[in-house]
């Protein structure tokens, strides 16, 4: 259909007429794709502003919002005055969600290659097998998990943790990895394989410089799912293995003395995420419609 | 020492087939179902069971009866409504909003960059930190913004809602659905930028309107992309678990499946009703799951064809 269709340029009359009319409704409708974004964005904007408020500033009506900036809200979080320290659950997240990102790669990596480079047969049963175990509902799982934890002493043990968001993550990956194998031109391998090249060596020299960005990609991927996760950690982990998210479950009966503290925890424990997150912005949508789309 | 090794290997691998094809698929393969498959069935198995831990002594098999006390349960079937119509109505709101955004990201204006970035924003943010932050420092009713707002808007004599209170599973659906909507944005934006174009911009030239090009042109493009964000934001919606609890704590109806499971596992320590509501969640989940393939597999088909 597109090969009929001839391009034509336009008339002179026509350029005439349509870029003002154009210029006009371009100029409102990216005026209210600013609004629109400044509205999304506002709830973390005054996250932020807030977090650097003096208690008493956060908490007054109408907002104060030109209150003087102060770090008293971090410096509670992070338990100059009160509370437990933030820490042991901040590097327990970091070591589950890089230990666990490792794994991922490490199993993900071969099974992606035996999916798309030199597919076994029935690849794509093998795929949705993978896309159905992310389907299958944390809940519903949970309790097994909990007692065979129980049985041979895991709980509250951040391996156990590793163990389940490397599984969480896995189906993930092996779908992106797989779309960015795929885009390997099957031409070149065949190429190196007619030159001689070793197989270590196709990869090594071919395939890696083509999905390295790819990796990086599954990689934020993982590490954000993993750091953001909630149910598991809340119901497998207590005061040893607690992780990030269950230290800011600690916060959700709290009361307005404690804003600026509360804005604060939300902003450290969301800034893995969001660097992450900006960091891989174009690969962000393949992770997360599972490679599907590119 | 390498290449000699390697030359040996090739023509063995060759020959070998497909066990060596096979090969690097199974760690990935084997982990996955011994880590997510037999929990699984562990919870089938003790879905037929009596099993409260408060009452160890009566531990035994039960037949049907965890299914028809989930059933009949109120608290379950509230549960079950609300899952429903959390899920439903997040995920038409944050399609609609993130379709109507992409749109507009969709075409060159100044800052585009950047305004993208601020819409991608909420998604980033920790979902337990942006439940936390909606529930204090937004919708507090004493000095959270909204109400701020109002009384900066109109003055002292403004209304004051207590918004978690008084609509309380509104409050965490406008909380998922800002979350959400650059998810569906997104997605639909890959969509439209992978739009034809040479196609659209022909049946502009030959006079066809703006909305004519949408309706006969963009929107059936777009309805795989659609579909394709509308089932994952399901499995990821109905499984939610962060937002019920931080906001309302599963309070005043807004209660959902995974929430009511999570209490009657892990204060209530009833693991035959908690596994055999899990199973429910489960079947229900298959039916969207079973959509969700299917589209998926429609991508696969394009992506054969291309």
């Amino acid at each position: 259909m597109t090969a009929t269709v001839e391009r034509r340029t336009l008339t002179p009359s026509e350029a005439a007429v349509a870029p003002p009319r154009r210029r006009r409704s371009g100029t409102f409708l990216g005026v209210l794709a600013w609004l629109i974004g400044i509205l999304f964005v506002l709830p973390v904007v005054w996250m932020v502003l807030t977090s650097f408020h003096s208690e008493n500033d956060a908490a007054t009506n109408p907002p104060s919002v030109f209150a003087p900036l102060t770090l008293d809200g971090y410096a509670n979080f992070f338990g100059a005055s009160t509370g437990a320290s933030p820490w042991p659950p901040l590097l327990n997240s970091m070591t589950a969600s890089v230990v666990s990102t490792v794994l991922v790669l490490l199993l993900a990596i071969p099974a992606a290659y035996a999916l798309s480079i030199r597919p076994v047969r029935k690849w794509t049963d093998v795929m949705f097998f993978f896309l159905s175990t992310k389907m299958l509902p944390v809940v519903a799982g949970l309790l097994p998990v909990y007692l065979i934890a129980q049985g041979i002493g895991m709980l509250d043990n951040i391996w156990l943790l590793i163990v389940l968001y490397t599984s969480m993550n896995l189906p993930i990956a092996v779908w992106m990895m797989r779309s960015f194998l795929a885009e390997v031109p099957v031409e070149i391998l065949e190429a190196a394989s007619v030159d001689g090249a070793s197989l270590t060596r196709t990869l090594r020299v071919i395939v890696m410089p083509i999905v390295l960005p790819g990796i990086a990609a599954t990689s934020l991927i993982c590490f954000i799912f993993s750091w953001n996760e909630l149910l598991f950690a809340r119901v497998l982990t207590a005061t040893v293995a607690q992780t990030a998210p269950v230290f800011l479950t600690s916060f959700v009966t709290s009361q307005g003395l404690f804003l600026a503290k509360v804005c604060a925890a939300a902003v450290v424990v969301s800034l893995p995420v969001l660097i992450a997150g900006f960091a891989a912005q174009d690969k962000l949508v393949q992770g997360l419609s599972l490679g599907a789309i590119k | 020492m390498t290449t000699t090794q390697e030359k040996k290997a090739q023509p063995a691998l060759r020959r070998s087939g497909d066990w060596a094809r096979r090969a690097p698929l199974l760690p990935a393969l084997v982990f996955l179902i011994i880590v997510t498959q037999l929990p699984f069935v562990g919870t089938l198995v003790i879905s037929f069971m009596n099993w409260n831990a408060y009452y160890p002594d009566e531990r035994g098999f039960a037949g049907f009866d965890n299914f028809a006390r989930v059933l009949t349960d109120v608290t379950t079937r509230e549960a079950i409504v609300t899952t429903i119509v959390l899920t439903v109505s997040v995920v038409l709101i944050s399609l609609l909003l993130g379709m109507l955004i992409a749109l507009l990201l969709d075409r060159a204006f100044l800052g585009r960059g950047f305004v993208r970035t601020m819409m991608i924003t909420p998604f980033l943010v920790v979902p337990v930190a942006a439940a936390l932050v909606w529930k204090h420092a937004l919708y507090n009713p004493e000095y959270g913004l909204f109400n701020g707002l109002l009384t900066g808007i109109f003055g002292a004599g403004a209304p004051q809602p207590d918004w978690v209170s008084t609509m309380p599973l509104t409050s965490v659906v406008a909380a998922l659905v800002w979350q959400w909507t650059p998810f569906m944005m997104l997605i639909i934006l890959a969509g439209l930028q992978s739009k034809p174009l040479d196609v659209i911009e022909a049946a502009q030239i030959d006079g066809c309107s703006p909305f004519q090009v949408f309706r006969h042109m963009t929107f059936p493009h777009l309805r795989q992309y659609l579909e394709l964000g509308g089932l994952l934001g399901s499995i990821y919606i109905v499984q939610n678990f962060d937002a019920v609890f931080t906001i309302t704590s599963g309070g005043l109806g807004t209660a959902n499946l995974p929430y009511t499971i999570y209490q009657t596992f892990y204060n209530a320590q009833d693991y035959g009703r908690a596994s055999a509501a899990g199973v429910v969640v489960v079947i229900g989940t298959i039916l969207i799951a079973t959509l969700a393939l299917r589209t998926v597999s429609s991508l696969f088909r394009e992506e054969g064809s291309r």
